[in-house]
């Protein structure tokens, strides 16, 4: 996977760099900003700089992030090398970073991996808040990762967030008998019950998938009120809330099509290509994959998107998978480095990546509302604000470690699954929840 | 004046020569030097690894962070975690029904390749081919083959012979898919069987089965008195391989269930894995790791003690 960026690949790179740049300047015509100085970053001598991140979704993720790399090359010199490595082996390599001290300056993690290695990290509040002050300010999400906990001081300067809504079949729903996907519990229960009956059933993963199993999960419990740990990180998942949603759970699950306990992060893509599953929740993978794919055409124009069902809570009870970037204090060139990530997030070079991630991102800097990206398909409006979503992993806590911890061992996917499959009362499923969460969080 | 220093210098090169040697011939020194590289590779390789593997199991290390030493404290969680008890269960039970079911088809199959066929090498190649496969590749078309939606085993039952009309669920649900793992690695693994018994069944002299014939043996009592004593050794070693390799399977299970559903088809091999990395919790999935050693020690001793018995191999008066 790694890649070195060199002299020819840098030659050539560059000519796709000034069609990317010219691109950049027209596209990021329309993204306001405010005039606002930028910090004075005096680059060091001989700086050169080596980025992790994690591999692409989609192919310009790759190519336009290095296009934008060779072009910080070009304009200030400063030599810089890009390695993409897989997406569970990232956090494995920003450990291992960490704790020996050596390795890339910066690296795109995972969310809440600077406030994980917080003592290792420069500060970036210089040029957090101005690119803040510049770009309409931080989305919720993008502010909540991008600070160290409880203070005021960044650490990680948050590139993007993937968001997982409802993707759904229009001519199923409306022969369900609805127009759209209601926010209330019951009614909610009434269209997969109607559904199930057209036989055109929902299906939500509830097996060990990441991604998916997680976003159900936490789905359930966030929209019930529910929550994994309070204001000061104590385990509050065994509440009557979560008994009312694994209740509700019990109700939902026969509605779906079979086999979702065996499901893990692709299945309800193909079942979903397949026109097996009719209502889902996923990233805009989904509907990309179909709308590229010429046999799979009227699927893709069938299909409509909207945030997970509000339930109690008034806002949709999901969050968005941050990509946030960090810089290690044991980089030799911390104002190169911070003059990167600034680079990266200005305009000219943002808007285009943003732009050719087709939504697969959606942005932390609130201007860039106003990317060309969203309006280039009215069914991509719900992921626009996928990062202004009001809930993060281990809500209502503070960013932990912990909280990725539970998620990776599936301690509420599989509370849910244990309930679904009948394994367990619901009281027990939330004892046991309650008591795996404890591991982590002490 | 020349001829004495001639002589006083000779014999004190010949000494220091015969130093040289003499440390050579020593034979302590020799061993010594000669098993340097072996015994150096080992601690490197062997040795450390699973030292830290063991003294990891008594600290609270995570990823990112150090642990410090905390005793018995992992294997104490451990001990009352319903999940971990369930790997246990499993991995023995996916052990001890693969094994059978891999020796009992593997020793079949090799009695029949025993036989003149025709085509008799491509045959015997043919039939490894499960083998050599890389393990994850045949498990990612066992993935296939047990997907809930897009099955063949389904696609037949329901769309061709319509002899069911629900799609068959492999894997939604505890039981079947822990049948259908050890289906899986039962199949992957009766090849290894197969081909190292029919190499012991190629050593047995045919003279016995001309002698037992002239006894009038039947089929059955040839298979009894000599194939199988005979057979005993390499069955001993074999067994003790397939095992090992059983218990601490870990690519079938974790590409294809990833120890779901509810975590009823974790082996004690992916618990450590999803404790140990995914989880971050290295101290916890070292100490699941090292809770598999006695079930190993257990499982190699009685294989070589047990199985590798003269008695067992030849009746109980044959000291």
């Amino acid at each position: 996977m790694a890649t070195i960026i060199t002299r020819r690949d840098t030659l050539r790179l560059g000519a796709g760099a000034a069609a990317i740049a010219a691109l950049g300047e027209q596209a990021a015509a329309q993204i306001p900003r405010a005039d606002v100085a930028a910090p004075k970053l005096p680059i060091e001598n001989g700086a050169t700089l080596r980025v992790l991140r994690p591999a692409r979704f989609v192919e310009p993720d790759e190519t336009i992030f290095r296009a934008n790399t060779a072009k910080f090359q070009a304009a200030t010199g400063i030599e810089t090398r890009v390695d993409f490595v897989g997406w569970e082996d990232i956090r494995q390599q920003t450990a291992v970073a960490s704790n020996t001290g050596t390795g890339p300056d910066i690296v795109l993690g995972w969310a809440e991996d600077p406030n994980v290695y917080a003592d290792k990290l420069i500060e970036l509040s210089d040029v957090a808040e101005y690119l803040g002050k510049r770009y309409g300010g931080w989305s919720f999400l993008g502010d909540k990762y991008g600070k160290r906990q409880k203070t005021n001081n960044w650490i990680g300067i948050p590139f993007g967030g993937s968001t997982g809504p409802i993707a759904y079949r229009r001519s199923a729903v409306k022969e369900a008998g609805f127009d759209k996907i209601p926010n209330d519990h019951g009614e909610y229960l009434k269209l997969l019950q109607a559904l199930k009956k057209i036989n055109k059933p929902a299906g939500f993963a509830l097996g060990n998938a990441v991604g998916d199993g997680n976003g159900f999960a936490h789905w359930l419990v966030w929209s019930h009120g529910g929550y994994l740990v309070d204001e000061d990180g104590k385990v509050a998942i065994n509440s009557k809330e979560t008994i009312a949603a694994l209740n509700y759970l019990k109700e939902l699950y026969p509605t779906f099509i079979s086999g979702t306990l065996s499901w893990g992060d692709p299945s309800n893509n193909r079942a979903y290509a397949a026109g097996d599953c009719w209502l889902t929740a996923n990233g805009v993978s989904l509907y990309f994959a179909l709308k590229n794919d010429p046999a799979q055409r009227a699927i893709a124009e069938d299909t409509e998107h909207q945030a997970l069902p509000f339930g109690l809570v008034g806002k949709p009870p999901q969050s968005s998978l941050i990509l946030n970037a960090m810089v290690f204090r044991h980089s030799k060139y911390p104002n190169a480095a911070k003059t990167y990530l600034q680079f990266m997030m200005e305009a000219e070079q943002y808007d285009p990546w943003l732009t050719g991630c087709l939504g697969y991102w959606s942005h932390t800097l609130r201007a860039y509302a106003k990317s060309a990206v969203w309006d280039s398909d009215p069914k991509l409006e719900v992921y626009r604000n996928g990062t202004d979503n009001q809930f993060w992993s281990g809500y209502k806590g503070p960013i932990s470690h912990a909280a990725g911890a539970v998620a990776a061992e599936y301690v509420l996917v599989q509370m849910f699954a244990s309930v679904a499959a009948g394994q367990a009362t619901p009281q027990e499923a939330a004892r046991e929840a309650e008591r795996r969460s404890r591991r982590y969080f002490r | 004046m020349t001829a004495t220093f001639d002589i006083a210098s000779l014999p004190r090169k010949r000494t220091e020569q015969s130093w040289l040697v003499r440390l050579f011939d020593y034979k302590p020194f020799l061993v010594t030097i000669c098993l340097l590289p072996a015994a150096g590779l080992l601690l490197v390789f062997l040795t450390y690894p699973l030292g830290l593997g063991i003294w990891l199991a008594f600290t609270d290390t995570t990823i990112g962070r150090d642990g410090k030493w905390i005793g018995l404290e992992n294997f104490e969680y451990l001990f009352e975690d319903t999940i971990f008890w369930q790997a246990v269960f499993y991995s023995v039970f996916y052990t001890s029904v693969a094994t059978v079911g891999k020796f009992g088809l593997g020793l079949w199959l090799a009695l029949l390749l025993n036989n003149h066929l025709p085509f008799k090498s491509i045959l015997r190649a043919i039939i490894l081919l499960p083998w050599i496969v890389p393990t994850v590749l045949s498990a990612i078309a066992f993935w296939w083959i047990y997907d809930p939606q897009f099955s063949i085993i389904s696609y037949v039952a329901v769309d061709v012979l319509g002899v069911r009309d629900k799609y068959f669920d492999f894997l939604g649900s505890a039981w079947p898919a822990r049948w259908s793992l050890i289906a899986a690695n039962v199949w992957r693994g009766i090849p290894f069987v197969a081909i190292s018994l029919l190499a012991g069944l190629q050593t047995i002299s045919p003279t016995l089965y001309e002698a037992a014939l002239i006894d009038g043996a039947t089929g059955w009592q040839r298979i009894r008195f000599i194939t199988f004593p005979l057979l005993l050794p390499i069955l001993a070693i074999v067994m003790t391989f397939s095992i090992i390799f059983t218990f601490s399977d870990f690519q079938l299970v974790y590409a294809i269930t990833r120890g779901g559903p509810v975590n009823s088809t974790h082996l004690m091999a992916t618990l450590a894995f999803q404790r140990g990395i995914p989880g971050g919790n290295l101290g916890e999935g070292a100490a699941i790791a090292v809770s598999m050693i006695p079930f190993l020690v257990f499982a190699t001793l009685f294989s070589y003690f047990a199985l590798a018995r003269r008695k067992w191999q030849q009746g109980e008066s044959n000291d």
